[in-house]
């Protein structure tokens, strides 16, 4: 898996600029907020569009904005997780669990409903309404939904962020077994830096959009 | 109810009930797209869009009602083609009624859609983009299921509106009994007549109840609806 970018978005007063390969099969990007994590996982998923440039996975062109190139976010096969799950609230687990699997064409399921219940220990939780689930519940239904698409890239947005202490540790060695099984390349979003090196292979640090710091030289805490 | 209405009144209630209910189904889904799209879009020409939509709510209904005469009179532009090509005659019929309530209730749907949808949490949608939902999949599945009870309540305000429109639809439909004489265009003739008080003050009871039980029952869906989305 590899990931070039090169891209300038603006909105109002913020402006993100990125131009570097993401090569490993796991890569951490990490930043104080509003440093523009968030909208570089929105800039890979398709959800905003470049100002200027190119973002390419393994030579599949996703945008470039010299050719008028712009593949929108339901057909990169790119799964985003969010920081607070965005489940569809009206339905039990198993509905939107499987939105995305029943989306795809018969031969793009790589990953079985049954081996993600399993993974995620969700088992349980199936049956019941997204309404009553815990935050590291619902963490767990929100990554299942996303592996169950089978993206050909998981992007998280630091989805242990709303969790306590307790909760992470729950959440946690399953996220380690689901990339380690599914051999599923990701980039993880974390303003916590010894969690994403725990996970990832190669760590990015960005600051007012901007990348300014690579795997072994961890960001120097910003005074603001 | 025939006991305490005469033939003719309920006559003039089913008939109103038919003319909103099928302004209701005549505006539902142009309704829906235009909430949508002012919603959720930007295009040129937007705020143009946005202020013709308002119009039916600043201008006198019966100037509306005279707009939609010359449009869909018998010699109207579009008025004449429906009627030599459909046999389909729209001014001067319930179906005239049904158009002039659907054109004046119009803009209360789009705001109370357009308001749901800028009220639903964007990231929802963008969560199932990314799990490979096209845009109108998005829409179906995801905003409007969200959306349902202000969509709802703006039916119901739309379905009310409809039942109490009179100047547009005077325009249009005119005053013909058992065709075009609903609630609010009855009670206009009942006030010329001598004899007409107690027929007069039986329709203005209906028309207040009527529209009470309506809004007390959207209000009463609604509720049920979010609390079923409650998160």
């Amino acid at each position: 898996m590899a990931i070039d970018l090169d891209v300038d978005v603006t909105r109002g007063a913020f402006a993100l600029r990125i131009a570097t390969r993401l090569a490993e099969p796991s890569t951490g990007i990490t930043g104080p907020s509003g440093s523009g994590k968030t909208t570089l996982l929105h800039l890979i998923a398709g959800l905003v569009r470049p100002t200027r440039g190119r973002i390419a996975i393994d030579g599949d062109v996703l945008d470039d904005t010299a050719r008028r190139i712009h593949v929108p976010p339901h057909r990169r096969r790119i799964g985003l997780v969010f920081q607070h799950g965005r489940l569809l609230p009206h339905l039990t687990v198993e509905e939107p669990a499987r939105y995305g699997e029943r989306l795809l064409a018969a031969g793009a399921r790589r990953i079985a409903f049954r081996d993600v219940v399993d993974l995620l220990d969700i088992a349980p939780l199936v049956a019941r309404r997204i309404a009553g689930l815990s935050g590291g519940e619902r963490q767990r239904v929100a990554l299942g939904r996303a592996l169950l698409a089978s993206p050909r890239l998981l992007l998280l947005d630091e989805p242990l962020a709303s969790l306590d202490q307790r909760l992470k540790e729950q959440v946690l060695p399953g996220l380690e077994r689901v990339f380690r099984e599914l051999r599923m390349p990701f980039l993880y979003v974390s303003h916590d830096v010894a969690e994403t090196r725990a996970l990832t292979g190669d760590v990015v640090a960005i600051e007012h959009g901007a990348m300014v710091a690579r795997s072994d030289a961890p960001p120097a805490p910003s005074a603001g | 109810m025939s006991g305490w209405l005469s033939a003719e009144e309920v006559d003039v209630l089913l008939l109103s009930l038919r003319v909103a209910l099928a302004s209701i189904a005549v505006l539902a889904i142009p309704g829906i797209a235009m909430g949508w799209l002012l919603a959720r879009r930007d295009f040129f020409g937007k705020s143009l869009v946005d202020a013709l939509v308002h119009l039916p709510l600043v201008l006198p209904p019966v100037v509306i009602g005279y707009l939609l005469l010359t449009v869909f009179g018998r010699r109207g532009l579009v008025g004449a083609r429906l009627e030599e090509w459909f046999g389909l005659g729209i001014a001067f019929t319930w179906k005239g009624a049904a158009l002039a309530a659907a054109v004046m209730a119009f803009p209360l749907m789009v705001r109370a859609v357009r308001l749901a949808i800028e009220l639903t949490d964007r990231e929802i949608e963008d969560a199932a983009r990314t799990l490979g939902a096209g845009p109108l999949r998005v829409l179906l599945t995801v905003t409007l299921p969200l959306a349902a009870p202000g969509v709802l309540a703006g039916m119901v305000l739309a379905f009310a509106r409809s039942l109490g429109e009179f100047g547009a639809t005077f325009m249009l439909a005119g005053n013909i009994e058992g065709e075009t004489r609903t609630m609010p265009v009855a009670i206009y003739s009942y006030i010329q007549q001598h004899d007409g008080d107690a027929p007069l003050h039986r329709l203005v009871l209906i028309s207040i109840a009527v529209s009470v039980v309506a809004l007390m029952g959207s209000e009463w869906l609604s509720r049920r609806l979010a609390r079923r989305l409650a998160a």
